[in-house]
């Protein structure tokens, strides 16, 4: 059972993934990466991590993908980049060996490694008729809140830093509004 | 027993993810337009993401599930600030691929 809900998302995040490197428009593109980010979030629901799927399909497939079809409307729909000319000769062969060669040394990585690895931690709770129907998301909220309550708090400063840059970043200055009738 | 066999391991999933993280690199390096690259990048976050809550798993360690609570929060971040700086240059601009941002050059 397992096997076969590997095989559909694994096959689901790398169509996705194709998808969003081969496809002329960018509209394309956001809605094929909409289907890897849905694959991934099955994985992760495959391996008992139900709270990140949620936040996954939330954050990632809800907000930031509909944040990136906003800013194709906004620059424009109809700017299709063509991706048959090639501006520098070897760029295309170069990239293919370099993401062959981190794929194999990632791999390789995985290997060696994985003989090494020992359980280190005090278990993550499955949920069952013992532990509760939201285990997952009570341990991960222990953990967050106990142990990272710092590197949580940063974060809520990291969001208002994005937030009010971006608002600086986006906005037209009264002086460009002024000056461009001129 | 076959089908105990045949569950997919850890490797599987480490395999998978060191895939998709290939393709969102080679994404990177060849598309021209910005928004398409910040979309490869945003792969090559979900690949990390994937290998992170695989060893969660298979070291039985919460710790790994909420380092990726983390990191999907600054990748939200990341993208509103990338996104921000898009539309700040590309406004005035009739093209759009990342060849054109060329304007200090001597």
């Amino acid at each position: 059972m397992e096997l076969f809900v590997f095989g559909c998302a694994a096959l689901m995040v790398l169509i996705g993934a194709v998808g969003v490197i081969t496809r002329k428009h960018p509209v394309h593109a956001a809605l094929s990466l909409v289907l890897t980010l849905f694959g991934v979030a099955v994985l992760f629901v495959i391996q008992q991590a139900h709270f990140l799927a949620a936040v996954q399909v939330i954050v990632y497939a809800g907000a930031i993908v509909v944040l990136f079809l906003f800013v194709i409307m906004l620059l424009g729909v109809d700017r299709v980049e063509n991706l048959q000319t090639e501006p520098l000769t070897t760029q295309r062969p170069l990239a293919v060996i370099v993401s062959l060669g981190l794929i194999g040394v990632l791999v390789a990585a995985f290997a060696t490694g994985s003989g090494v690895l020992h359980e280190r931690g005090s278990g993550i709770l499955v949920p069952d008729s013992t532990t509760g129907s939201d285990a997952n998301t009570i341990q991960l909220a222990e953990s967050i809140f106990s142990q990272y309550v710092v590197a949580f708090e940063v974060t809520s400063v990291l969001l208002v830093v994005a937030v009010v840059g971006t608002v600086l970043l986006a906005r037209r200055t009264k002086d460009s509004v002024s000056e461009n009738p001129k | 027993m076959i089908a105990l066999s045949l569950a997919p391991t850890a490797s599987w999933y480490l395999v998978l993810s060191a895939v998709l993280f290939g393709i969102g690199t080679f994404g990177v390096l060849v598309r021209r337009n910005p928004l398409v690259m910040f979309m490869c990048i945003e792969l090559m976050l979900n690949a990390v993401n994937l290998s992170f809550v695989t060893l969660a798993r298979q070291l039985n360690d919460i710790n790994g599930q909420t380092i990726v609570f983390f990191v999907m929060v600054v990748a939200a971040a990341e993208v509103v600030v990338g996104l921000g700086i898009i539309v700040a240059i590309m406004r005035n601009r009739s093209s759009m691929t990342a060849d054109d941002l060329a304007e200090l050059k001597g």
